[in-house]
C-alpha cells in the first residue's frame, strides 16, 4: 500500500526503519483490530445487521447521541466564539491563567468529569438546586448528557478559532472603518466570514468526539433505555449480554460515522488551509489543522 | 489607544463580552474544579486520608502507574518513527497513512475496548487458542495495556509530524555529510530540536493513559485489587454511594490533570520562546547554519 519510495536523492538515513516500524505497528494495533470487527459483523446477515443497527432501542441511542452532541457543539460554538474573541483582543487580569485552564477538558480523566457534573447537576447539587426552582431537570436527562458533553468538547471551538482571531490583519477591519462599516457590520460581513471555516472545523471536531464520548456521560445520564441511553453504552450492555454481535454491528454502524467524520474534518482543514493561504503566500498560515481530534497543539 | 478605536468594540460590548465568557468558563471549568475537592473534603481531612489508605485505591493507583509506564515507550517510539519518515521524506500514500494514524482518535472509546475483545475474548478470535495455552488477555493487564495503547496511538506522532516538517531536513543532511553516523545524528541533532514538542505529545499521551475510562472499561473485568484502575476505582466507589471514596481517588486523578495543565503551559512557554529567538536572534542567511551541528564541530 505504501511502496517504499523514497526520494532517491535522499541522504539521510533511517526511512525504511522508520516507515517499517510504523506501518508494522499501525498495522497490528489498529488496522488488524479494526479489520477483525468488520470480519466479525459479516458473520451476520445483512437483514440481522439491518434489524440490530435499526432496532428501536438501538434508533432511540444514535437519537440522543446525536441530538445531544449537536447540542454541545452548538453551545460551545457559540460560546466558544466568544471567549477565543475575548482571549485574543482583550486585556484583562490573570488572562494567561483562564487561558491556560481552556485545556482543562482534555487533562481531566472523563469519570471525575462525569461524577462532579452529576453532583453539581443533581437536585440538591450547587447548580442542580437552582435550575429545580425554574423547573428545570439537567442530572439522569438527556439534558445532563449536552451537559456532560459541553464540558468534554468546551477546548475545540477556542482553540481552533484563537490562532485565526490572531491572523485577521488590522487592515482589513480600518478598511471597513474607513468605509462607513458600523462595527457590527465589519465583524459580521467581514470578520465572520473570515473565521467561518475554522469555525465550522471547531464545530466538526467538538461534535465528532461528542458522539464517542462515553466516560463523563454515563454518570449524568440516567441511562434509562429509549430515554437517556448513548449508543457506547448501549455496546457495552449488549456486550454484557454477551450477544457480542450485536454489540459489533452497533460498534460498525459507529465506525462508519467516524470515518465520515474524519473525512470532513479534513475537507474542512483543507478549505480552512486554502482560504488562509490565499494571497498570503509569504507566510505559512497558523490555521490549518491547528487542533488534533484530542487535544490543541501549541 | 486612540489609533484602534474605529476598530475597536464600545466599552460596554467589551465588558459583556468578557462577563460572558468568564462566566461560561466558571460555570463550566472552575466549579467543577472546586466541587471535585469540595466533595472529597465534605466529611474532613480525616475521611479523605483514609479513603486514600484503602488497599484496593493503592492497588488501583499502582496499576495505573504501571500501565501508562508499559505504555508510553511503545507510542514514543512509534511517533518519533512515524514522524521521522513522514516528515523527512517524500513516498506516495504520505496523506492517507498521516490519516490513518489519526484514526484512533476518531474512534469512540468503547469500539476500542470492543475491537480486543473480538480479537482476544472468550468467543474472539484467538479465544479458543489462548484458553488452551492458558494467556489471558482480555479481563487482564495486556488486554488493558492494549486498549491504552489504542487510544494513545496518535499523540506524540501528531505532535512531532507538524513540528519536523517546519524544521526540514538540512540540519540532519549537514550532519550526515559532516560524517555523523545515524545514531549520532539522531541523539544530537534531531532530538535536541524535537525535544519540547516530543515531550508535549508525552504530557497529552500520559494524561489520556491515566485517566482513560471507556477502552479500559470493557475490556478490565472490574476485578477489584486486580483489574482496576483508579477511574475504574471512582466510578465503582460512585456506584456504591461512597461519595467521599469515590471523589478522594477522583482529586487524585484531578491533580494529575492539573499537573498536566501546568507543564504543557511551560513546554508551550518553552517552544515559544525557542522560535522566536531563532528568528530573533538570526539574520535570515545564516540560519542555514544550525547552531547545534556549528557548536559540536571540532
Amino acid at each position: 500500500m505504501f511502496p517504499a519510495a523514497a526520494k532517491p536523492d535522499a541522504v539521510l538515513p533511517g526511512f525504511r526503519l522508520g516507515l517499517g516500524y510504523t506501518l508494522t505497528y499501525l498495522t497490528l494495533l489498529v488496522l488488524i483490530p479494526l479489520a477483525g470487527m468488520i470480519l466479525i459483523a459479516g458473520q451476520l446477515s445483512w437483514a440481522d445487521f439491518w434489524a440490530t443497527a435499526t432496532s428501536e432501542r438501538a434508533a432511540a441511542s444514535y437519537r440522543v447521541t446525536f441530538g445531544a452532541s449537536f447540542g454541545a457543539a452548538a453551545v460551545n460554538a457559540l460560546f466558544g466564539l466568544i471567549v477565543a474573541w475575548v482571549l485574543v483582543r482583550y486585556p484583562f487580569p490573570g488572562k494567561r491563567f483562564v487561558d491556560a485552564l481552556v485545556d482543562l477538558p482534555f487533562a481531566l480523566p472523563t469519570a471525575v468529569a462525569g461524577i462532579t457534573l452529576a453532583t453539581l447537576y443533581a437536585e440538591n447539587g450547587w447548580v442542580g438546586q437552582h435550575l429545580a426552582k425554574l423547573g428545570l431537570k439537567v442530572a439522569f436527562t438527556p439534558l445532563g448528557i449536552v451537559v456532560a458533553l459541553i464540558f468534554v468538547t468546551l477546548p475545540f471551538v477556542v482553540r481552533t478559532l484563537q490562532p485565526v482571531i490572531e491572523d485577521i490583519e488590522a487592515e482589513v477591519e480600518e478598511a471597513a472603518a474607513t468605509l462607513g462599516a458600523t462595527r457590527w457590520q465589519t465583524f459580521t460581513r467581514v470578520l465572520l466570514p473570515g473565521i467561518f471555516p475554522a469555525w465550522l472545523t471547531g464545530f466538526t471536531l467538538a461534535f465528532s468526539r461528542a458522539i464517542g464520548e462515553f466516560g463523563s456521560v454515563i454518570f449524568i445520564a440516567g441511562n434509562m433505555p429509549l430515554i437517556s441511553e448513548i449508543t457506547p453504552l448501549l455496546i457495552i450492555s449488549k456486550l454484557e449480554q454477551y450477544d457480542i454481535l450485536g454489540a459489533t454491528a452497533l460498534a460498525v454502524v459507529m465506525l462508519v460515522i467516524s470515518f465520515v467524520m474524519l473525512l470532513v474534518i479534513n475537507l474542512l482543514q483543507w478549505w480552512t488551509a486554502n482560504r488562509y493561504s490565499k494571497g498570503r503566500d509569504d507566510e505559512p498560515s497558523k490555521a490549518p489543522g491547528a487542533v488534533a481530534l484530542a487535544g490543541a497543539r501549541p | 489607544m486612540t489609533t484602534r478605536r474605529a476598530t475597536a468594540e464600545p466599552r460596554w460590548v467589551r465588558l459583556l463580552l468578557t462577563a460572558v465568557a468568564l462566566g461560561f468558563l466558571f460555570l463550566f471549568l472552575v466549579l467543577p474544579l472546586i466541587a471535585v475537592f469540595w466533595e472529597a473534603f465534605a466529611n474532613g481531612a480525616q475521611a479523605y486520608w483514609e479513603a486514600l489508605q484503602d488497599g484496593e485505591a493503592q492497588s488501583a493507583m499502582l496499576l495505573t502507574l504501571t500501565i501508562a509506564a508499559l505504555v508510553l515507550p511503545f507510542n514514543i517510539a512509534f511517533g518519533v518513527a512515524a514522524a521521522w519518515a513522514i516528515a523527512k521524506f517524500e513516498f506516495r500514500g504520505k496523506s492517507l497513512l498521516t490519516t490513518l494514524i489519526d484514526l484512533p482518535f476518531a474512534v469512540s472509546p468503547v469500539v476500542a475496548g470492543l475491537i480486543f475483545i473480538i480479537l482476544f475474548g472468550a468467543q474472539g478470535f484467538f479465544g479458543e487458542w489462548l484458553a488452551a495455552h492458558d494467556i489471558k488477555i482480555i479481563f487482564a493487564l495486556p488486554g488493558m495495556i492494549l486498549a491504552t495503547l489504542f487510544v494513545t496511538f496518535p499523540f506524540v506522532a501528531r505532535e512531532l509530524i507538524p513540528l519536523m516538517q517546519a524544521q526540514g531536513r538540512d540540519e540532519e543532511e549537514a550532519a550526515v555529510s559532516l560524517g555523523a553516523s545515524g545514531w549520532q545524528m539522531f541523539w544530537r541533532v534531531t532530538l535536541p530540536n524535537i525535544k519540547w514538542g516530543l515531550m508535549y505529545g508525552v504530557i497529552l499521551a500520559n494524561a489520556r493513559a491515566m485517566g482513560e475510562f471507556g477502552a479500559v472499561s470493557v475490556v478490565s473485568g472490574h476485578i477489584r485489587g486486580e483489574t482496576n484502575t483508579l477511574p475504574l476505582h471512582v466510578e465503582i466507589l460512585y456506584n456504591e454511594y461512597n461519595q467521599i471514596g469515590a471523589f478522594a481517588s477522583a482529586t487524585v486523578l484531578a491533580l494529575l490533570g492539573l499537573v498536566t495543565l501546568v507543564a504543557k503551559t511551560i513546554v508551550e512557554w518553552r517552544m515559544r520562546r525557542e522560535t522566536e529567538m531563532l528568528t530573533a536572534d538570526l539574520p535570515p542567511e545564516k540560519t542555514e547554519l544550525p547552531p547545534s551541528v556549528a557548536t559540536e564541530r571540532p
